[in-house]
């Protein structure tokens, strides 16, 4: 497997603070990476910068061997465009638009909309008969999944996922896990930021940030993909 | 799928866009109705002041001459006078139609039965004639001296009543004990006649001390048959600007293109050259106090208009900003979105300001509309007739629609332009 990312050194300070600090990390491609870490540990600014969406104070930030950390506003959303699928925790789903208009959406701004396509993901995360409907008439398992689509929908070189099983009950947390693991069958890079020990579990491999640091990492030896409910007693 | 976000944000936001429409509306029908009622104002209030008299005064050149060497306003004291039968060519001058009415003036001296010696004029009441052009015209004093109080009879009706009437000053009239319907004989240099007081005015001047006779009354009492004195133009014209200053102390100055420029224009000074064109051996001049009259309160009023445009189109445009800046910060999170899923700014900037612009050129129109409506309004308010709506006012509001709408949107364009997916995204930096 080649590299698709890596971090070398990459700090992103707010005035004494440190919220990633001097960070080390590379994610193979076709590989299912989850990030794990308590609150304020700096998973979300670690994946605001590496989807693009925010700048590094400090480090190289390589993608697919191109260092993104110091390109301008305008290149990273040539970037966030061409390259990166995002998933957040609180789906974003232009209200105002069905289903299938918010997959377009990210196809209009890539290139060309075009419904069959948005259609066709849809049906791969099970959605082509509410493709019609309006967010506020989806369940919150559905409008991840709409999230899922609009994200594959541009052919992503990676996908980042914020906290995609976070405002999930569990029945469609395990959908949503059920969809990263074919996903990840098809070759697709997955980064699942997550606080769920049970999401993280899924996954090939696990970093634990803690104070903006890289804390440790384990590898899933049972790595299957599907998720297993840790039942109390 | 641009239209369809579009219409769609439209759908969903209508109540706001509904707001910012009538907002345009408001603007655009302020400044519809401001510019129609300034464009035509000068008409309308030329009219009004035509109440005032003349403005143009037309007498032989050496009379002018001398009334400047020894300023002296009466024309006759040359011993000049101009051609009756030349009168009817002022209605033929390029800007015959600002030509609002005239009448001819010829002084003489008359010895009244009593003994006394008074001065009377002759002129036209309601003279109708034919034109040279094939036209006819009716003009005359009546509607020229709108100031004078009738106290005693009417107005001397010269195409009903015929040349046998006068009309006498209310000193004369109280000196002599002369009142409507009596009969008085005026003796003249060359004839005496008989004349019926058709009527006594107040003039609060010292016309009031004249008694006014139908033009060919005093031309056959004084012999001076087909000649007049002085001629009283009142014209509509524009206000004086640099270039009719400069024709005005001299024609010959000017280029080509000025002398079209100025003589295309309906300046006085323009209209008086063109009277002297048709009129031999005459000097028109402006009457200035009222024609700088007209020119201050034409200025001042379209200044008003102005002003009232500009502060409507101000306060537009801060509700615009107001509504426009409302409405992105609401879609804030549906902006970062865009942001995050490749939208670049221009490509999220056209799209609201199409949605604004959709918004403006529908409230652009019922502004328009709007406006045309409270010009009527004022039109028959103020002035007691239409304004006329000019094909000008068109492209003025659309160009003033479009920068009020552009210039609305500025603060909500730099907000949604600074605007990081991060922060509404996740809620944090």
């Amino acid at each position: 497997m080649s590299t698709l990312l890596e971090l070398k050194n990459v700090s992103k300070i707010y005035g004494d603070l440190h919220a990633l600090d001097h960070v080390n990390m590379k994610v193979e491609k076709g590989e299912w990476l989850a990030i794990m870490g308590p609150s304020g540990s700096g998973k979300s600014t670690m994946m605001n910068i590496i989807g693009a969406l925010d700048k590094a104070s400090e480090g190289e930030i390589l993608l697919d061997g191109e260092d993104i950390a110091k390109k301008s506003a305008k290149a990273l959303t040539n970037i966030r465009r061409d390259k990166i699928g995002l998933i957040f925790q609180q789906f974003h789903l232009v209200s105002y638009l069905t289903a299938v208009e918010n997959v377009m959406l990210a196809q209009y701004y890539h290139s060309v909309p075009d419904e069959k396509e948005a259609l066709e993901a849809l049906e791969r995360v099970g959605l082509k008969d509410r493709a019609r409907h309006y967010p506020s008439q989806l369940s919150g398992g559905e409008q991840q999944r709409v999230c899922v689509a609009r994200a594959l929908i541009n052919y992503p070189e990676i996908i980042l996922a914020d906290e995609p099983t976070g405002n999930l009950d569990e029945a469609n947390e395990e959908i949503v896990v059920e969809l990263f693991r074919k996903l990840h069958e098809e070759g697709t890079t997955l980064v699942v930021v997550t606080h769920n020990p049970e999401v993280a579990e899924v996954a090939q491999r696990t970093i634990v940030l803690r104070n903006g640091k890289v804390d440790h990492e384990s590898i899933n030896p049972d790595f299957t993909g599907k998720i297993k409910h840790i039942t109390l007693q | 799928m641009f239209i369809r976000m579009i219409a769609k944000a439209f759908l969903r936001q209508w109540k706001k866009m509904v707001m910012i429409a009538f907002t345009i509306a408001l603007g655009a029908s302020l400044a519809t109705a401001m510019l129609s009622v300034m464009m035509d104002v000068g008409d309308k209030v030329n009219h009004e002041l035509k109440a005032y008299g003349a403005n143009i005064s037309v007498v032989p050149k050496n009379a002018s001459v001398i009334s400047e060497l020894y300023d002296i306003e009466d024309g006759d004291v040359s011993g000049e006078y101009l051609a009756e039968d030349e009168l009817g060519k002022i209605k033929t001058i390029f800007w015959a139609f600002n030509i609002v009415d005239y009448a001819p003036f010829i002084s003489t001296e008359a010895v009244l039965d009593e003994g006394s010696t008074v001065t009377v004029k002759g002129t036209w009441f309601d003279h109708h004639m034919a034109l040279p052009t094939g036209e006819e015209l009716d003009a005359g004093v009546i509607s020229m001296r709108s100031w004078w109080e009738i106290i005693d009879g009417d107005w001397l009706d010269e195409q009903k009543l015929g040349s046998d009437f006068c009309m006498v000053g209310t000193g004369i009239a109280q000196k002599e004990g002369i009142s409507a319907g009596q009969t008085i004989r005026l003796k003249g240099p060359k004839a005496e006649k008989d004349l019926t007081v058709a009527g006594v005015f107040d003039a609060g001047s010292d016309e009031d001390n004249e008694i006014y006779v139908p033009l060919d009354t005093a031309q056959e009492i004084s012999g001076l048959e087909g000649k007049v004195s002085s001629i009283e133009v009142s014209a509509l014209t524009t206000p004086d600007n640099e270039l009719a200053r400069k024709a005005a102390e001299d024609p010959g100055s000017l280029s080509v293109s000025q002398y079209e420029t100025w003589y295309c224009t309906a300046y006085v000074s323009s209209i008086c050259y063109q009277i002297e064109e048709v009129i031999t051996d005459s000097v028109a001049s402006a009457v200035r106090q009222v024609a700088d009259s007209e020119g201050q309160i034409l200025n001042k009023t379209q200044m008003l208009m102005i002003l009232i445009t500009i502060l409507s189109l101000i306060g537009a445009a801060l509700g615009i900003c107001n509504l426009v800046t409302a409405s992105v910060m609401e879609r804030s999170q549906e902006i970062g979105l865009m942001k995050a899923v490749g939208a670049h700014n221009p490509a999220i900037t056209g799209l609201v300001l199409t949605e604004i612009m959709c918004t403006a050129v529908i409230g652009g129109v019922i502004g328009f509309f709007a406006g045309i409506g409270f010009a009527q309004i004022i039109g028959h308010t103020v002035f007691q007739s239409a304004i006329e709506i000019r094909a000008m006012v068109v492209p003025i509001v659309i160009v003033l629609v479009i920068v009020v709408t552009l210039i609305g949107c500025i603060p909500a364009i730099k907000m949604l332009q600074s605007l990081r997916p991060t922060e509404v995204l996740h809620g944090r930096a």
